[in-house]
């Protein structure tokens, strides 16, 4: 495979998607009613990318206990969001907790019957 | 806000702001180079890839590709399918930008990721297009680029010494990210409304291929939220930040 061939490609169609529309959009007058629609693109792009990753681990239902901890980090990360309104705070509590639950599972492993 | 905005503070705003999402990126670079190394590709071209493209899940989809040896043409029209998404975020923020020079455009086109596009929309709908908007776009895409090629790089280096890279699972470091976003942009119920069907859709339509649920969810998520502001009545309360009767741009410019 010629991989300059590919990576220039991918390049171009990338660009092709992410620049024409902010150029061309910005010379028309958006009808009120798109613009009040695209309001709805950003939470709902983030809660398409969010809820599969926590809801669907490794793309099957949760079914084990070690299948949860995406979800349990995740509602953790949601209730300092709401809470503290930073977003490093979250991030940081959301990761640390993930990567103490993953380590401590073992622990539990005996109480949980695993 | 005390200080007056200038494109510099504005500059410094959008990469401040943005710093949390590389934090999320993060692993997800690092992982990008050493997956895209063990799936064959040269580590020049994995470095080019992310100079070049600057698109993370469909650098990731290629570099499985790669390791599958399907064609060149293949991967570069699934790229086009993955990245259908950011049209939706060019159209959402194109009408705050209707004041920024057209020389601008192709480098805020090229640098728009999700990170960027979600940091970028919120403080536009809180406040408006602002005078300096393109300049906190830039910030943004700034520490975004800087971050990703950074952490390919580490990713390419350490590649080898990783053996199964996808196996540690850190790249759930930016699903927490996005959560933090979803959580500071519910403020009403039909965005609470968009944020639930949009992730119904996206778990029913999980198994389509190129990331095809997520575009059909986010449009999903749209319509809702379109529903719902009228089945709650919202459209008839004053929202705070833009009124589009004016246009962003006018408001900005007063």
């Amino acid at each position: 495979m010629n991989e300059a061939l590919m990576i220039g490609g991918m390049a171009l169609v990338t660009f092709l998607i992410r620049y024409p529309v902010l150029a061309l959009v910005g010379k028309i007058d958006m009808p009120k009613r798109i613009f009040d629609a695209l309001r709805y693109v950003a939470p709902s792009v983030l809660a398409a990318i969010v809820i599969p990753v926590v809801l669907l681990p490794n793309n099957k239902p949760i079914q084990q206990l070690p299948d949860a901890i995406p979800l349990v980090a995740t509602l953790l990360a949601a209730l300092v969001m709401w809470r503290s309104k930073s977003l490093l705070a979250t991030v940081i509590v959301g990761i640390a907790a993930f990567v103490i639950l993953r380590a401590a599972l073992p622990l539990f492993g005996p109480v949980f019957g695993q | 806000m005390t200080a007056v905005s200038t494109p510099r503070s504005e500059f410094l705003a959008g990469m401040r702001d943005t710093i949390p999402m590389d934090v999320g990126s993060l692993p997800f670079g690092i992982i990008f180079g050493a997956v895209a190394v063990n799936a064959g590709l040269s580590p020049f071209g994995a470095q080019s890839m992310s100079l070049f493209v600057f698109a993370g899940s469909a650098q990731f989809i290629a570099a499985g590709l790669v390791a599958q040896n399907v064609s060149a043409l293949f991967i570069v029209v699934t790229t086009f399918v993955v990245n259908l998404r950011h049209a939706l975020y060019s159209a959402t923020l194109a009408p705050y930008l209707r004041h920024v020079k057209a020389r601008w455009l192709p480098l805020m086109g090229f640098t728009l990721t999700d990170e960027t596009f979600v940091i970028v929309f919120k403080r536009f709908e809180e406040r408006g297009a602002l005078p300096y908007g393109q300049w906190y776009f830039l910030g943004s895409s700034a520490v975004m680029y800087a971050n990703w090629q950074l952490c390919t790089l580490a990713g390419i280096v350490a590649g080898r010494t990783i053996p199964n890279p996808l196996d540690w699972g850190l790249d759930f470091a930016a699903t927490v990210t996005f959560t933090g976003m979803i959580v500071s942009m519910v403020r009403n119920r039909s965005t609470g409304l968009a944020v639930i069907v949009a992730g119904v859709v996206a778990l029913i339509a999980n198994p389509l291929p190129n990331r095809l649920g997520l575009m059909l969810a986010a449009l999903a998520g749209v319509v809702a939220g379109v529903i719902g502001t009228s089945l709650f009545r919202e459209d008839q309360v004053e929202r705070l930040g833009v009124s589009s009767d004016v246009g962003p741009v006018a408001r900005g410019q007063q």
